[in-house]
């Protein structure tokens, strides 16, 4: 599949990054060449092979609904781009 | 021309879970910012969910309740988009296939019977809270809430006015309550409700452009919002202009919806499934189980109390329309209270003293108990309904012992016959006058008599026992 420019401006508007143009380019290559597998799987006769979404054969992981203590906030906001007391703190996304 | 609008609903439900719906941090409502969290609800990289087995179950049972076909295969998928209020850059729900589909319900309406389809019910977790700082100029994040886990139930277009909408969400919430599933409170934020909104000519079997409104957090802001935005989509195609497909914000204040910026509509949502959570099976074994535990849901309450007590339609209505309330009714009709008795003490006096206060029936002070040694004592002719009430009232809030107040206070009805003989002896020695007016036909003077034997006895006879010892001196 090809790349065009534009949806690698879409993906980038979506993901709310900027890409400096001169990493458009590579960004667009890359892109490809990751699709380029799913041309390989293309390939493949499916016909009568089960649609599957994991490739462990796990089903049913489950836990009990019982309260475990949560992380101390101050660990939990330590690893956060600006440090605060109580709260992550973003750019502006509210009114 | 005629318009018809058309209405369907998509309602977020949180579940009343100790834990969140992929860790084990607690879901109580509030707390200080950020102090319900772990690397899982924060979207650390290398955090794995798990699944909260009650969250499954819970969503099974609404499903069942709802007649919806369960998935036996089902799975999450990823909802992708970039907003903080989740901090992975995505959501985990479910589309590909929702663990049930393919519902009904049937609700009464005053215009009659309507049929409401469930398209499909599927789990996903909630989001966190963004408060904006204005000192700061910047959004802080408390992701609580962020993991609690919701159930989000979407109906097909059936709606035409916004009393089917109410009648569906009072059904929704009474038979989720019912369930144990969530407890519904709208104010709270625990039941959430966005409006997808169409209208067109009557009688065409094609939909038009719909629009989805946003905020609705009472039942009055939904009726007031739909008759506002199907009064705009009109006037647009009136005049010849088009609806456009946008999402819209309900503004309580401003009494009005308002599009929502370009950028929060921007809908492409990418979903794949979660490979970090395994496929679900649900097997035969366990859907019968949660088959037979199923509770006895209001429909069937209603029609067994109709059947078996033979209550008035409104007080079965009303008894049975909230969980709580139905529970209080039947333990005080268990401890001996005759059904009618209960269901009138309830209708009037409990249901008086709750909205007086401002209570929910689930916060009820008084017990069953009381309610039935109340009803028991005015049964037994010991307390007049009179005096009964001001025992009531008197013992709302602390639930006291109704037979210490009683004699504490001296209000036990005077049923001693001597007593009773006695003072309507004096009374009619007192009112020479009424007892002629009586006997030659002044019915009036009756009552007056009964007024002063009971004034004697300080309200606490009971009127039959006065009236018989009256008639029997009086007419002989
Ligand atoms: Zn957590």
């Amino acid at each position: 599949m090809k790349i065009a420019q534009e949806i690698v401006d879409y993906v980038s508007a979506l993901s709310r990054l900027s890409l400096p143009e001169g990493e458009k380019a590579a960004m667009q290559r890359e892109l490809e060449k990751i699709l380029q597998y799913m041309d390989v799987l293309e390939g493949l006769d499916t016909a009568g092979v089960e649609p599957m979404s994991h490739v462990i054969p796990l089903e049913n992981i489950m836990r009990e609904d019982r309260v475990m203590p949560s992380q101390d906030r101050g660990e939990l906001l330590a690893g956060a781009p600006v440090p605060d007391q109580e709260a992550f703190l973003t750019p502006k996304s509210v009114e | 021309m005629t318009w018809e609008t058309v209405i369907g609903l998509e309602t977020h439900v949180e579940l009343a879970t100790k834990t969140k719906i992929f860790c084990s941090c607690t879901t109580q409502f509030g707390g200080e910012p950020n102090t319900h969290c772990c690397p899982v609800c924060t979207g650390m990289p290398g955090a794995l969910p798990v699944l909260n087995e009650k969250v499954l179950e819970f969503a099974v049972k609404a499903g069942l309740a709802l007649n919806c076909q369960i998935t036996r295969r089902c799975r999450f998928d990823r909802k992708n988009y970039f907003y903080p209020d989740l901090p992975k850059a995505y959501q985990i729900s479910q589309l590909y296939l929702p663990i049930c589909r393919d519902g009904a319900v049937s609700l009464s309406t005053p215009a009659g019977e309507k049929h409401i389809r469930i398209h499909e019910l599927h789990m996903e977790e909630d989001a966190g809270k963004l408060v904006h700082d204005p000192w700061l100029d910047q959004t802080r994040a408390d992701y609580n809430r962020c993991g609690v886990p919701l159930i989000e139930i979407v109906t097909e277009p059936d709606f035409r006015t916004a009393d089917e909408v109410v009648a569906y969400l009072e059904h929704l919430r009474s038979t989720l309550q019912y369930l144990g599933v969530s407890d519904c409170k709208m104010q709270e934020g625990s039941l959430r409700c966005d409006v997808n909104l169409s209208v067109r000519p009557a009688g065409s079997a094609q939909l038009g452009t719909r629009t989805e409104m946003k905020n609705l957090s009472s039942f009055k802001a939904i009726t007031r919002a739909i008759a506002y935005e199907a009064r705009r989509q009109i006037e647009l195609l009136e005049e010849g202009k088009p609806v456009v497909q946008q999402t819209r914000r309900w503004d309580e204040n401003k009494d009005a919806t308002f599009a929502m910026r370009s950028k929060e509509n921007a809908q492409d949502y990418r979903y794949f499934p979660d490979p970090d959570l395994p496929q679900l099976f649900l097997s035969e074994a366990y859907l019968e189980r949660l088959r037979r535990e199923q509770p006895e849901l209001s429909p069937a309450k209603a029609a067994r109390y109709r059947r078996d007590w033979d209550l008035p339609p409104y007080d079965v209505q009303m008894l049975t329309s909230q969980k709580a309330l139905a529970d209080f009714f039947e333990q005080t009709v268990a401890l001996g209270a005759p059904p009618k008795q209960a269901s009138n003490w309830i209708m009037g006096q409990v249901l008086g003293a709750l909205s007086a206060r401002g209570l929910d029936s689930r916060d009820m002070p008084l017990t069953p108990r009381t309610l039935a040694r109340l009803i028991q004592l005015v049964q037994s002719g010991r307390l007049n309904r009179n005096t009964a009430v001001k025992v009531f009232d008197a013992v709302f809030d602390s639930d006291a012992d109704v037979d210490a107040y009683v004699k504490e206070h001296g209000l036990e009805q005077v049923c001693d016959a001597e007593l009773v003989e006695d003072a309507v002896a004096q009374v009619l020695a007192d009112h020479p006058k009424s007892v002629a007016d009586y006997r030659s036909g002044k019915e009036k003077a009756f009552g007056f008599l009964v007024g002063q034997v009971m004034r004697r006895l300080k309200g606490q006879a009971s009127p039959p026992a006065v009236h018989a010892a009256l008639h029997s001196r009086l007419d002989k």
